[in-house]
């Protein structure tokens, strides 16, 4: 086998077992809400048009959007909790997914639901309250166990879907089959992308299967064919999960990353420093930017990396530059005192954001800096990643140089290469350690009126680990350590197209060099 | 017992701004086989379904064995009152013992009474006991409205709702099962209320007949004494219908048998 495979393998137990765990709570709660709506909407037309209605406006809404809401939403109501009744709750990973899987789910259950009932003819009811059934009764003996088999094939509908959107939890914070996909996405790995993509489908297509076994006891009346349904699903749910109970135990450290490779290796580092130190180490990936700062300052994560001008813009709100040294003393000041989050200190490079061209295209327009680069932009397309247009630090450049492109375009960080290599793209907003850069020879433009802020990259550590002996001493040896050079190769060997590098073989390599 | 069985009185109800009923008054006594006939939108089937009230009258009172239908809780009510339709409506993801013992279980009674409830009922209403583990819809019509009439039968009750219990079956069978309900009626000494449109099928099993116009009710006797003393001429050629069938059938198989070599 190989070894990207046998990586994807050992993953799979922790990443099924989530997803199992997220997708089964999702559909037992989702069926736990829509069957009384279906009920309520079969009884009464008034209530009918508006609960299916909300429910098919729930369906619109794209499903990473629907889970990407609930984390402010979710945050909001933690600090609400904490404020009045002091207790908070955790606004990352489980819970948003849960709750945005269950509205998710709810549409085909609510439809068929409705429909069956109100499908049942109209002589069996009348039949039933003939013999003296109270209206409870009906339902129960006679509504439900009719409308059984047109309700369990919603929740077939509502199985496969949920199952395929929970793939979408990854960003949020969850750990799922989803985790295959976008670190798949963002390495090019695309064994992984592929393999993420066909457990999750394999997944769906049990979960059916099963369903559609109770579903055809409910029409045969087989109680025999809907128990081994159910205890097929049951055994299921439960084979999956299992391996969870041995993972994520109480104290272990909570490791984050954002979407991209140079995050996934530091965050191997620093998870194979404190698996060494004897810690328990569990990893959130993927994360995005805001949603990553935010966790740690409420102790979902315990440690990631950052940069200090993401943070100094973002978290700060500030728009002047006084300097690397004193962005960096003034940012470790700040986030101490506001939030409680320390910054352990900088690894010792940089990744900033960098607009880049290809050496002929620079060349042959004659554009060194961004000053030049305004006088040229209105022919030319730029291509960003997918959050730099709505981020501070554009605007500032906008604005400072008067910037005003023909085009501008997203892409996921690695398209964005492709596209600047194959001319979609005239200039990109690319990282400054980014191993492509030296490698495919690119012209960085200079920044003479210091419009973009520094970046160097920066430990964080949560407030509630700021005296952890452990982890303070497992991460300090990393600080001044990794420079420039050795982060772009490191990232080189997990972004190039050959002989591509894992995040933690870069990071087994990255660690031999320190010190040197 | 001392009082009638079913008594009505101004029982009104309208459907938007057509009166289906316009103020019906009725006394049906222990014993009686009563027939409520009429066209169609007479009000008879909605005047049969006040009496178990799967329809709440507008105004007016009605009484059942003495208790007032308005007060009483309506399950508790249609428990005690049998109730067959021409649909049938038989609970198809039930059996038939299912079905039949489904009033006696709302009602709490012990699986070995039940049992012997349901097995007793196949053979009064004259099915084989071995149909009694099959789903409905293995039975044909004529079994299927049997077993609809035991499920009525099953709490014992002493007053039965029929609304076109018959209507849907072919004439062989619906003749047997009509003479079959009316010996159960007598030896079971029931109070029987039954709706419908063929005039001989009321003439053949009643003993009363009721006629309905317009919600309300324009004749009321035994059949003879009807027959002898209505002045209606629709009513009169209403009840004359079936003996005028039988004269001009009487005729046509006359005229064949001549014919024949």
């Amino acid at each position: 086998m190989s070894p990207k495979l046998t990586a994807a393998f050992a993953l799979l137990p922790e990443y099924l077992g989530w997803h199992v765990l997220l997708s089964f709570s999702a559909l037992v709660l989702g069926v736990a809400i829509s069957l009384p709506l279906a009920v309520a909407a079969s009884r009464s037309a008034r209530l009918r048009w508006p609960l299916l209605a909300g429910a098919s406006l729930i369906q619109t809404i794209p499903s990473l959007a629907l889970l990407a809401l609930f984390y402010p939403l979710l945050l909001a109501l933690a600090t609400l909790s904490k404020a009045t009744l002091g207790h908070g709750f955790s606004a990352l990973g489980f819970l948003p997914s849960l709750l945005a899987l269950t509205l998710y789910s709810m549409l085909p259950i609510l439809r068929n639901g409705a429909a069956a009932i109100l499908g049942i003819d109209a002589a069996i009811r009348e039949a039933a309250d003939g013999v003296g059934m109270t209206s409870r009764q009906r339902l129960l003996q006679v509504e439900l166990p009719l409308a059984a088999p047109v309700i369990m094939a919603g929740v077939r509908t509502a199985a496969v879907w949920t199952i395929g959107a929970a793939t979408l939890s990854t960003p949020v914070g969850q750990t799922s089959l989803g985790n295959y996909i976008f670190a798949g996405l963002q390495t090019e790995n695309w064994v992984f992308v592929l393999f993420g993509c066909a457990a999750s489908a394999v997944l769906a297509l049990a979960a059916d299967q099963l369903l559609g076994l109770i579903e055809a006891g409910a029409a045969r009346r087989s109680l025999r064919l809907v128990l081994i349904g159910a205890i097929g699903l049951l055994i299921g749910v439960a084979a999956a999960v299992t391996p969870l109970a041995g993972l994520g135990k109480t104290g272990a450290y909570v490791v984050g990353a954002k979407n991209f490779s140079e995050q996934y290796i530091l965050a191997e580092l620093m998870a194979g420093r404190l698996e060494k130190a004897g810690a328990q180490v569990s990893r959130k990936e993927d994360l995005g930017s805001a949603v990553a700062y935010r966790a740690l300052a409420a102790g979902e994560l315990d440690v990631y990396v950052d940069y200090s001008g993401t943070l100094w813009t973002n978290a700060l709100n500030r728009k002047d530059n006084p300097g690397r040294a004193e962005v960096l003393k003034q940012l470790s000041a700040e986030l101490k005192k506001r939030d409680g989050v320390v910054v352990l200190g900088s690894l010792g490079f940089e990744n900033a954001y960098a607009l880049t061209m290809r050496p002929d295209r620079a060349k042959a327009l004659g554009v060194a800096s961004l000053a030049d680069l305004a006088r040229a932009a209105p022919r030319l397309t730029l291509g960003s990643d997918l959050e730099f247009l709505s981020r501070p630090e554009w605007k500032a450049i906008e604005d400072a140089y008067g910037l005003n492109f023909k085009t501008k375009r997203s892409y996921q960080p690695t398209f964005m290469y492709r596209a600047l290599a194959g001319g979609e793209a005239d200039v990109i907003s690319a990282f400054s350690s980014d191993g492509r850069i030296a490698a495919d020879k690119l012209v960085i433009l200079t920044d003479p009126k210091a419009a973009i802020p520094p970046y160097d990259a920066v430990v964080l550590i949560s407030p509630r680990r700021a005296g952890d002996k452990r982890l303070l001493d497992a991460l300090r040896p990393l600080i001044g350590k990794i420079d420039v050079a050795a982060m772009q190769a490191a990232n080189y060997s997990v972004d190039r197209d050959q002989n591509k590098a894992s995040p933690a073989e870069a990071a087994k390599a990255l660690e031999s060099r320190l010190g040197r | 017992m001392a009082g009638p069985a079913i008594e009505l009185s101004g029982v009104e109800k309208r459907y938007g701004g057509h009166a289906a009923l316009a103020g019906v008054s009725l006394c049906v006594q222990p014993g009686e086989f009563t027939a409520l006939v009429g066209g169609s939108g007479s009000g008879k089937t909605t005047l049969l379904k006040t009496i178990n009230r799967l329809v709440t009258p507008d105004a007016g009172a009605v009484r059942v064995l003495g208790e007032d239908v308005a007060t009483a809780l309506p399950h508790m009510l249609r428990r005690k009152i049998g109730y067959v339709f021409q649909e049938v409506g038989l609970f198809p993801h039930l059996t038939v013992a299912e079905n039949i013992a489904i009033t006696p279980k709302l009602l709490g009674w012990d699986k070995k009474r039940i049992d012997g409830r349901v097995a007793n009922l196949l053979g009064l209403v004259d099915l084989p006991l071995e149909i009694s583990s099959r789903a409905p819809a293995a039975l044909s019509g004529g079994q299927r409205q049997r077993v609809g009439v035991a499920r009525a039968l099953a709490a014992e009750p002493r007053l039965m709702l029929l609304d076109e219990p018959f209507g849907a079956l072919d004439p062989l069978t619906r003749d047997a099962l009509g003479t079959d309900y009316r010996a159960l009626h007598d030896r079971l000494g029931l109070t029987t209320v039954m709706v419908t449109h063929d005039m001989a099928e009321a003439v053949l099993l009643a003993d009363r007949i009721v006629v309905l116009r317009d919600g309300a009710i324009v004749a009321d006797g035994s059949p003879a004494d009807l027959l002898a003393s209505t002045q209606d001429d629709g009513v009169r050629a209403l009840l004359e219908s079936p003996k005028r069938q039988a004269e001009r059938l009487r005729a046509k198989l006359a005229q064949a048998s001549d014919a024949a070599p």
